[in-house]
C-alpha cells in the first residue's frame, strides 16, 4: 500500500545489535504509511550529509496558542519542491500525561489507533520535560488528532514562551522516601495555572517539577524553575528489625564504610549500647546486640545517603513536608544554574498546605511575568535583579538557609542595617 | 468557524485510574524496598503487601506495533497497568513473585532488556536531533541506540560503584540534561552567514541581543541589511542560530562532539552537581559515532575498577581528584578545561590542596 522505501544504508546499520532499535520501528510504520517512508528518506540523508533539515512553523489547535510542535522539511529540489512530499510536514503534538506516568493498557491502546489513524505512527515515551510526544502529523491532521487525544480526557502540554508540562516522581504510589503526595502537587499547580500553558504569554519558559525526597528523581533541581521537593525536619525514623537484618547480611565493614563515613555532615556515629546518648534530637537503632547506630538530627542535612544504603531501617521522618527552590535551568545566556532555596520548608498534608502552594506558584510565576527581560529565564532574572528584590517582591522572609554563606564582599549599602537587624530579632522572638 | 470544538482544558490526568490497584491502596505508606536481581525490584507496604516490578528499556521513540506488544505483556503479566520512568524504561507491577520469570521471559522473547535499576547504567536521557528538532548537529535516537548497544551488558547488569545516569544533546543549548557522562554536540566555528536570507528571515536585533558576547553587528552586506560576527568574540554557541537560521553554525565537519562528566541532580551524599568537560574534539560519525563510545566505555571502565562502593561519578572525582582522573583514563588535559567565562575563578584551585 505504502509508497516504495528509499535506500537507507545508514539507518540500516542502526538495526543490529542487541538494544530495541527505533529504525526498525519505522521501518515497521513505513510499510504503511507514506508519511513515514519519506520521513526515513530525509532522515537518511541527514546521516549522509551530517545536517539537519527542519524548520518551525505556526501550526495550533483552536483555542490554545501552543502545544504542537511545526516541522516543515527544508530539502527542497531546483524547482522548490520538497524531495520527501509525504513528510513535508512532521508536526509533533505534545500532550501531558497522567503525573507519575501511570498507564492503563486500554489507554495506551487508544492513543495508538488515533495516531495510527491520523500520524505517523511514532510515538515518544516520553520528552525530557515529560510529555508524550506523537511525533510526525500533518497540518491537516493535527486538529482531528487532538480533538479525539482531548476527548478521552489529555491535555496539550506547554511550548513557547508559556508554562511547560510537568513531571512528578512516582513517589507515595511506589516508593518508602516520599515525603508528599506528589501527584496531587503537580496537579493542583499546573491545573490551576492552565491558562498560562495554553496560550504563551511569559516572557520565556517556566518549568515546574516535583520530587518526593531529596533524591530528586525528576532532576527538579537542575531543571525546574520552581523545584518542589520533598523533606522533612523532624528526626529520622528507624526500623531495627530491618537495620539488623541489614548488618546480618553486609557486616560491620560495610556499615562502616557505606553509611557512617559516607555521612556528608559525620551526623552519624557508631556507638557501644552501653555508651549510647539519649537526647530529643537523636535517632538511636540497634544494629546488632552490642552496638547502635546514633544520627544527630540537628547535624544531618537529609541527603538521603544513610536512608539509601539501609532501605526501611532508616525512613524520613514524621513532620514532612517541602523544600522549594527557583531558578534552574539549562545554558543560554548565565550557563546552567541550580534552583536556590526560597522555601526552607513547608508543611505540605492539609487542603490548606496546598492552597498555599498553589498560592506561592501563583505569585512565583506573576512575579517572572511582570519582571523577567524577554527570554530571560527565572535564574537569569534572579541573577540580574538578586535574590532579596525577589524574595521582597514575593513577601518571603529571609532565612540563612538560603545561602552557603554569608556575603564575603563589602561594596553594598547598609544604611538600615539597624532595622533589618530588629526585623530579625523580633521575628526571633515572636517564634 | 462555528463547528471548531472549543478544547476541554482539563490538565494533567489524575493518575489514579490509571496506577496498578495495589499502588493506589498501599499510596504513601510504602516502608522497604529491595532489588533481588538486575532488572527487578521489590517493595513492601506498611499493610505487608508486596509489589514486584520488573523493568525494561526501550527505544523511547517506537512505532505502534510496539507499544501494543508493551499492552500484551502488561495484559497478560502485569493486570493491564504499566508505567514509564523519566529515562524512557518501563516498568511492570506484579503482585505475585512467581510471575516475574515468565514476564521476563517474554520481554527477552521480544528483544526488551530487563535492567536498568540500582547500579546499573540506565537508558540514556536525549533530546531530537536529525528527526525532529530544528538547530541539531547531530541525531539523538541514533547515537542512544548505538551507545546503548554497547553498553548493554552495563544495563542488564548492575555492576557500576553506584548508579550511572547517561543523557546526549544534539546542540550546545543541551535538552538531554545534566548527567554522570553527557555527550553533548559542541561548535568549533563560528556561524557561515547566509547574507541574501538575513534580511527576509531575522529580526536583526534580537539576535544581536542574543549573543552572549556581543560579537554580532548589524552591517550592509552587499548593499542589503545583514550581520557579521566578530570571528574573534565568537565562542560558537550557535545561540544565534535558532532566531536566525540563515547564520548557519552546525558543520558537518567542525561540529564536534564533547564529554561532561560528573553531574548529579541527587543531593545524597554531596550536593547536586553540573557536569565538567573532559573531552572534545571526537567527529560526529554518523550511524554508530566509534569514538564517541570508546571515550564512554573507557571512563566507564575506570570508574568501576576505581570508585568505592556508593560513590556516583562525581563523589569518586572529588575523592581522587581531577589530576588522577585525567591520568586513569588517559585523556588529554588541554587549556580548554581551565574555564574561562562568568564566575571562572571559582573553579581555579585557591588552595595547597594538592594529591601527589
Ligand atoms: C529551537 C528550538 C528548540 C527545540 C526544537 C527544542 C526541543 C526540545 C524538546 C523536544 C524537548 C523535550 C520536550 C519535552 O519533554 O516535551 C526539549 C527540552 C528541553 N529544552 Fe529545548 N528545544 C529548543 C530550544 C531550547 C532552548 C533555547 C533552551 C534553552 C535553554 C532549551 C532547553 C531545554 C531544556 C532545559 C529541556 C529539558 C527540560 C527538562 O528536563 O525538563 N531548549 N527541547
Ligand atoms: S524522588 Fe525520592 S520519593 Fe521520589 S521516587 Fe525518587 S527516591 Fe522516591
Ligand atoms: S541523611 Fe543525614 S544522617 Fe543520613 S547520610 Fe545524609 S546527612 Fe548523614
Ligand atoms: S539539544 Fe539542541 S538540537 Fe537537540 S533537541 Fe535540544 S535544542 Fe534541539
Ligand atoms: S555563535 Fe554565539 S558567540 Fe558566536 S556570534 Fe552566534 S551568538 Fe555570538
Amino acid at each position: 500500500m505504502a509508497k516504495k522505501m528509499h535506500d537507507t544504508p545508514n539507518l540500516d546499520q542502526l538495526e543490529s545489535g542487541p538494544w530495541p532499535s527505533f529504525v526498525t520501528g519505522l521501518k515497521r510504520e513505513a510499510a504503511k504509511k507514506d508519511i513515514m517512508v519519506d520521513l526515513m528518506g530525509q532522515l537518511e540523508e541527514s546521516y549522509k550529509t551530517k545536517k539537519g533539515f527542519w524548520k518551525g512553523g505556526t501550526v495550533g489547535v483552536f483555542g490554545y496558542g501552543g502545544g504542537i510542535i511545526p516541522r516543515f522539511t527544508e530539502l527542497k529540489d531546483a524547482n522548490e519542491q520538497p524531495m520527501f512530499p509525504d513528510a513535508a510536514e512532521f508536526h509533533t503534538i505534545r500532550l501531558q500525561p497522567p503525573a507519575g506516568m501511570h498507564y492503563d493498557t486500554k489507554t495506551l491502546r487508544q492513543f495508538c489507533d488515533i495516531w495510527d489513524k491520523y500520524g505517523s505512527g511514532l510515538i515518544a515515551f516520553h520528552g525530557q520535560s515529560g510529555d508524550i510526544m506523537f511525533q510526525g502529523c500533518t497540518t491537516a491532521n493535527v486538529q482531528p488528532a487532538w480533538e479525539e487525544l482531548n476527548e478521552m480526557g489529555f491535555d496539550l502540554g506547554g511550548a513557547g514562551p508559556a508554562l511547560r508540562t510537568s513531571m512528578s516522581c512516582v513517589g507515595a504510589a511506589r516508593c518508602e522516601m516520599s515525603c508528599y503526595d506528589e501527584a496531587k502537587a503537580l496537579r493542583t499547580v499546573i491545573n490551576n495555572n492552565i491558562d498560562d500553558m495554553h496560550r504563551p504569554a511569559l516572557p520565556y519558559k517556566f518549568k515546574f517539577k516535583f520530587s518526593g525526597c531529596p533524591n530528586d528523581c525528576t532532576n527538579a533541581i537542575q531543571r525546574s524553575d520552581m523545584a518542589t521537593i520533598g523533606t522533612w525536619r523532624d528526626n529520622i525514623q528507624v526500623n531495627e528489625g530491618i537495620a539488623r537484618d541489614y548488618m546480618k547480611s553486609h557486616g560491620m565493614d560495610k556499615l562502616v564504610n557505606d553509611v557512617i563515613s559516607k555521612c556528608p555532615t559525620r551526623a552519624i556515629t557508631l556507638r557501644n549500647k552501653a555508651e549510647a546518648v539519649t537526647s530529643g534530637s537523636i535517632s538511636t537503632v540497634a544494629v546488632d546486640d552490642q552496638h547502635v547506630l546514633q544520627i544527630e538530627n540537628h547535624d544531618c542535612v537529609r541527603c538521603m545517603h544513610c536512608l539509601n544504603v539501609m532501605p526501611g531501617a532508616l525512613l524520613p521522618g514524621k513532620d514532612k513536608g517541602v523544600t522549594i527552590l527557583v531558578g534552574g535551568k539549562s545554558v543560554l545566556k548565565i550557563g546552567a544554574s541550580m534552583g536556590t532555596v526560597v522555601i526552607p520548608f513547608m508543611k505540605l498534608e492539609s487542603e490548606d498546605d496546598f492552597e498555599a502552594l498553589n498560592d506561592l506558584s501563583r505569585n512565583i510565576l506573576d512575579f517572572f511575568a511582570e519582571n523577567a527581560l524577554e527570554h530571560e529565564r527565572t535564574g537569569e532574572m534572579i541573577e540580574r535583579i538578586g535574590l532579596v528584590n525577589f524574595l521582597e517582591g514575593l513577601d518571603i522572609e529571609i532565612d540563612p538557609s538560603m545561602i552557603v554563606h554569608p556575603r564575603t564582599n563589602p561594596y553594598v549599602r547598609m544604611d538600615d542595617w539597624d532595622e533589618e537587624a530588629e526585623k530579625w530579632n523580633e521575628r526571633k522572638s515572636a517564634a | 468557524m462555528a463547528e471548531l470544538r472549543a478544547p476541554d482544558e482539563c490538565g494533567v490526568p489524575d493518575p489514579a485510574p490509571f496506577m496498578h490497584p495495589i499502588m493506589n491502596k498501599n499510596y504513601g505508606k510504602w516502608v522497604f524496598h529491595s532489588h533481588p536481581k538486575p532488572g527487578v525490584l521489590y517493595h513492601r507496604a506498611a499493610s505487608g503487601d508486596e509489589l514486584w516490578t520488573v523493568k525494561c528499556g526501550t527505544a523511547r521513540q517506537m512505532d505502534l506495533y510496539t507499544i501494543r506488544l508493551l499492552c500484551d505483556i502488561a495484559d497478560k503479566h502485569s493486570d493491564g497497568h504499566l508505567r514509564f520512568t523519566a529515562r524512557s524504561n518501563v516498568e511492570f507491577g506484579l503482585t505475585d513473585a512467581s510471575k516475574i520469570e515468565p514476564l521476563i521471559a517474554d520481554l527477552g522473547k521480544h528483544g526488551f532488556p530487563v535492567g536498568g535499576t540500582a547500579n546499573s547504567v540506565s537508558m540514556i536521557a536525549h533530546t531530537q536531533g536529525w528527526l525532529h528538532c530544528d538547530i541539531p548537529g547531530t541525531d539523538a535516537s541514533g547515537v542512544v541506540k548505538a551507545l546503548m548497544d554497547e553498553l548493554h551488558e552495563e544495563f542488564i547488569k548492575c555492576e557500576m560503584p553506584n548508579r550511572v545516569k547517561l543523557s546526549t544533546s544534539c546542540c550546545e543549548i543541551n535538552c538531554g540534561g545534566q548527567a554522570d557522562i553527557a555527550i553533548i554536540v559542541q561548535h568549533t566555528k563560528p556561524p557561515k552567514i547566509n547574507h541574501d536570507l538575513v534580511a527576509n528571515v531575522c529580526e536583526r536585533p534580537s539576535v544581536v541581543a542574543r549573543c552572549p558576547v556581543a560579537a554580532i553587528r548589524p552591517a550592509l552586506v552587499n548593499g542589503k541589511p545583514s550581520l557579521e560576527v566578530d570571528e574573534k568574540k565568537c565562542i560558537c554557541c550557535g545561540a544565534c542560530f535558532p532566531p536566525c537560521p540563515p547564520m548557519q553554525i552546525n558543520d558537518p565537519e567542525h561540529s564536534k562532539i564533547a564529554i561532561w562528566v560528573g553531574g548529579k541532580n541527587s543531593n545524597a551524599r554531596s550536593k547536586p552537581t553540573f557536569h565538567k568537560l573532559v573531552a572534545s574534539g571526537l567527529p560526529n560519525n554518523a550511524p554508530r559515532w566509534p569514538e564517541v563510545g570508546a571515550v564512554v566505555k573507557n571512563i566507564l571502565a575506570v570508574y568501576k575498577a576505581d570508585a568505592q562502593p556508593w560513590e556516583r561519578i562525581a563523589d569518586w572525582i572529588d575523592r581522587i581528584g581531577w589530576p588522577r582522573f585525567f591520568e586513569k583514563t588517559g585523556l588529554p588535559f588541554t587549556k580548554f578545561h581551565i574555564d574561562d567565562w562568568r564566575g571562572a575563578r571559582n573553579s581555579l584551585n585557591a588552595s595547597t590542596h594538592i594529591r601527589f
